[in-house]
């Protein structure tokens, strides 16, 4: 197991460098910051100046050299439209992002499975094909548009939910979160739930898959046959050995979720990651872009590293070191 | 009566004024431009500058029609060609209760330029003064390199600091509201980046009292979510209204829309700085040429010509733009009166092309944004069709604005849509920046990507920047105009209207520069 560890950490260290390398010449390639930043009124002396104080007059490697020194000590570099560190900026925004889209998986969990299971244990009736039809709507429509709808019907038309932003917060382990007000609550449900769309319907499908397969397992109908409760059959023998690929997805598009905010972000203005980062993109500012994706590497490999582990746990016959990695 | 005591009733009184009563002494603006930082000299940009005239002030100010009216200064006046006296207003205090003086002005000018890290700095505007001199705490002498008339003018872009509290704080210092202290109507209270600025009312401020208690500055860049806000009733008022928005806004009877013609012109580059063929300029049947045609004066006439503005600010802008032959609208300072738009003329503009040696049209690509400017991409489009009528067979190619202004900065296009906004309210700004000879010792032609140049038109602005009189300058600038106009330097196409939405018991002054500010929002009566 430590050997195995040892191993996919320094392959996760190589990962990380050369999406260093990527980034970097990924942004560079996109344009010119200070085409953007520089106000128009600008002559030419001063585009000099603004250039030189960016840092955009060295050569690229030197660039490249630079940052990856500052980023060994944990310096990610400084926003050049908030002159303030990027790395804080993003820290800053990702409680809001991470609450976001755990509110999002709390919602996939708590609708897909049991949606799922009754699709499954019941594929053929009228309800069952009802929750599938959804599921492909669920997978098909584009996020923003759900999210204008939603905001069109709850919030303009009927008026029961805030139509964007971020409600009232209070303060918890030193964050401030805002599933702690009701006012927050409200300001949550929406953009949770859009964002969720996605991931209810994969966890129907999924959990649907599942039950499907086990049901016909010789264990399942053996427990039948021993005269257990259909409950007991249920939540115990078909559930449980469903619950490791719903895991495994389930985790890994956690990932995707958070990284992947940005249009549920945008449209209902959710001071989160991903609308700094679609900010960030609109105004070329390099280093919170860099800073955000490499958090992104980061964040994907400790989950996979997790789930990994996790596996190991729940499931008896997955054994690490038995892995040639 | 204690004055606390008159404040608390007067206060109730107001609020039985307004309908809602606290609530209604909250504004909740939401803007589409986020707002990037609290210090008024970090970065020069439009929503941060609309933001600095909250909490702080300048020594002049413009007004709605972008006049220039005095602010901490009550007068100025040339005491000779390289010297300004300002007059600075009598007790005016700083939000944590220090004096404004002259020495602060000394101080503030020494900053604005300075900066660290600076994107873009406000040193174009104060680094022509050479010596500041404090004659009292209440006068102060600006003395410039060079006879420049525009000084009061640019310094309306310049807030004003403190010099006990600002010296050596830093940018951060502003965003957490350690220092972010200014003259101004508000107060700060709190900024979440990208999110949102709350602002309260500056109670002991030297102008006209606000009549908002608390403003909330929300920051909502999705066009259809800002509208939604104002629809759904979470906020106030917003800006940047999409122009497919507009007209059923001013149909609904919730919502009060302000719209004023801006000063931001909307027109094509073309490329002058080639005489052997121009990248994206082909014969008929796509075969290079040996000469630029757009060097032809007669072919630059017949592309304007060729296009049709009405239709274009009518259908393409739905009314939200009017029609432009020059670089200001009515009504600005150095506007020519009665010089309108080229009149829409195809058969004209063929001839005109049959003369200049291309009976048979020509090719041409355009370039354009398709994120920057409001309906950027349709625009050509249509600019593209109205040119292949008259037989330029024209591609249309757009982009995002990151790839697009590199590249046409490296003059890598032969015709391109950009925009100018002249922030100083005269035609010296887009004089200088896009038709002046491209020039880095006069800071000439810095926008000036097409390259166009003409001898004649810089020694008028020459002229026009060293003279002080406010009349023969506009005769120059105005003369200076036609000439970049009638050799048709750059395409103008329109000039936009800016247009915001409010709740319909609020009234808006619109601001032709297009700024965002608590100020100019007012209860109905």
């Amino acid at each position: 197991m430590t050997v195995y560890l040892i191993r996919r950490l320094m392959q996760s260290a190589l990962v990380v460098l050369a999406m260093t390398v990527i980034l970097f010449l990924g942004v560079y390639a996109i344009g010119d910051p200070i085409e953007i930043l520089i106000s128009p009124d600008a002559d030419q002396i001063e585009r000099e100046r603004a250039i030189a104080a960016l840092g955009l007059d060295r050569p690229l490697w030197e660039q490249y050299f630079t940052f990856l020194g500052n980023a060994l000590q944990g310096d990610l570099g400084r926003s050049f439209v908030f002159n303030e560190p990027a790395l804080k900026l993003i820290l800053q925004k990702m409680p809001a992002t991470l609450e976001l889209a755990l509110a999002a998986t709390v919602f996939a969990i708590i609708l897909g499975l049991p949606l799922g299971l009754i699709a499954g244990l019941k594929p053929d009736a009228i309800y069952s094909r009802v929750i599938m039809a959804t599921s492909i709507l669920g997978f098909s429509l584009p996020t923003f548009w759900v999210g204008l709808m939603l905001i069109m019907v709850f919030a303009v038309q009927l008026g029961w939910l805030p139509s964007t932003g971020r409600g009232p917060t209070a303060e918890f382990l030193g964050v401030q979160w805002s599933f702690l007000t009701t006012d927050g609550l409200r300001y949550l449900i929406m953009p949770a739930l859009n964002l969720s769309l996605f991931k209810i319907s994969l966890v129907i499908r999924l959990t649907r898959a599942g039950v499907r397969e086990t049901v016909l397992m010789d264990y399942v109908k053996f427990a039948r046959a021993k005269g257990l409760s259909p409950n007991r059959v249920i939540f115990v023998h078909v559930l449980k050995n469903i619950l490791i690929p719903v895991v495994t997805v389930t985790a890994l598009e956690f990932g995707s979720t958070i990284a992947f905010s940005v249009v549920t972000e945008s449209i209902f203005a959710w001071p989160g990651m991903g609308k700094l980062i679609i900010d960030s993109i609109y105004v070329l500012d390099r280093p919170v872009i860099v800073a955000y994706l490499m958090i992104i590497v980061f964040m994907f490999i400790i989950l996979n590293f997790t789930v990994d582990v996790l596996y190991s746990v729940l499931d008896p016959r997955v054994r690490l070191q038995d892995q040639k990695a | 009566m204690t004055a606390g005591l008159r404040s608390l009733l007067l206060a109730a009184a107001s609020s039985l004024a307004f309908a809602g009563g606290a609530a209604a002494q909250t504004l909740t603006i939401a803007v589409g431009a986020p707002v990037t930082s609290i210090d008024p000299h970090y970065h020069n940009l439009s929503p941060n500058n609309a933001l600095a005239e909250h909490l702080f002030d300048g020594l002049t100010g413009t007004d709605s029609r972008a006049r220039l009216v005095p602010r901490l200064a009550e007068s100025w006046r040339a005491v000779d060609d390289t010297t300004w006296e300002f007059k600075l207003r009598p007790g005016v205090k700083f939000h944590n209760g220090n004096d404004f003086t002259a020495e602060d002005v000394a101080f503030t000018i020494a900053r604005a330029g300075n900066v660290p890290n600076s994107p873009s700095s406000f040193g174009i505007y104060t680094r022509v003064v050479s010596e500041v001199q404090v004659v009292d705490p209440h006068t102060v002498r600006l003395r410039t390199r060079t006879t420049y008339p525009l000084l009061p003018v640019d310094l309306s872009n310049v807030m004003m600091l403190d010099r006990q509290t600002h010296e050596n704080a830093a940018t951060e210092d502003y965003n957490s509201g350690k220092v972010a202290f200014g003259t101004g109507a508000y107060r700060f209270v709190r900024y979440t980046p990208g999110d949102r600025i709350e602002l309260e009312r500056n109670d002991a401020y030297w102008g006209q009292r606000e009549p908002w208690q608390r403003v909330n500055y929300r920051i909502i860049v999705n066009n259809a979510a800002r509208t939604a806000a104002l629809l759904a009733g979470d906020v106030d008022f917003i800006d940047q209204v999409p122009t497919t928005d507009i007209a059923r806004m001013k149909q609904d009877n919730r919502v009060h829309v302000s719209e004023v013609v801006g000063l931001r012109i909307i027109y094509l580059a073309l490329d002058h700085s080639r005489t052997d063929g121009s990248p994206f300029v082909a014969g008929p049947n796509g075969e290079a040429l040996d000469r630029n045609p757009l060097k032809d004066v007669r072919v630059r006439r017949a592309l304007s010509m060729a296009i049709d503005r009405e239709a274009i600010t009518s259908r393409v802008m739905e009314g939200a733009a009017i029609p432009a032959g020059q670089f200001l609208p009515e009504g600005v300072y150095s506007h020519i009166p009665g010089y309108g738009p080229p009149r829409f003329d195809p058969d004209g503009a063929r001839r005109l092309l049959a003369e200049a040696g291309y009976p048979n049209g020509l090719r041409i690509s355009i370039h354009g944004p398709n994120d920057r400017y409001i309906n950027d991409a349709r625009i050509i489009q249509a600019v593209g069709s109205f040119w292949t009528r008259i037989g330029v067979r024209t591609q249309v190619e757009a982009m995002p604005w990151t790839t697009f202004i590199a590249r046409a900065g490296r003059q890598e296009f032969s015709a391109f849509l950009v925009g100018w906004g002249s922030s100083t309210g005269e035609a010296s700004s887009p004089l200088r920046s896009l038709v002046a000879t491209f020039d880095r010792e006069k800071g000439f032609g810095a926008s000036n990507r097409g390259r166009y140049s003409n001898p004649e038109l810089d020694r008028l602005l020459e002229q026009a920047l060293a003279t002080v009189d406010d009349e023969k300058r506009e005769k120059l600038l105005q003369d200076a105009t036609r000439i970049a106009m009638d050799d048709v330097s750059i395409i103008p196409i329109h000039i936009q209207k800016n247009t915001w939405a409010m709740k319909r018991n609020l009234r808006h002054d619109a601001r032709a520069d297009e700024l965002t500010r608590a100020q100019d929002v007012r209860p109905a009566n």
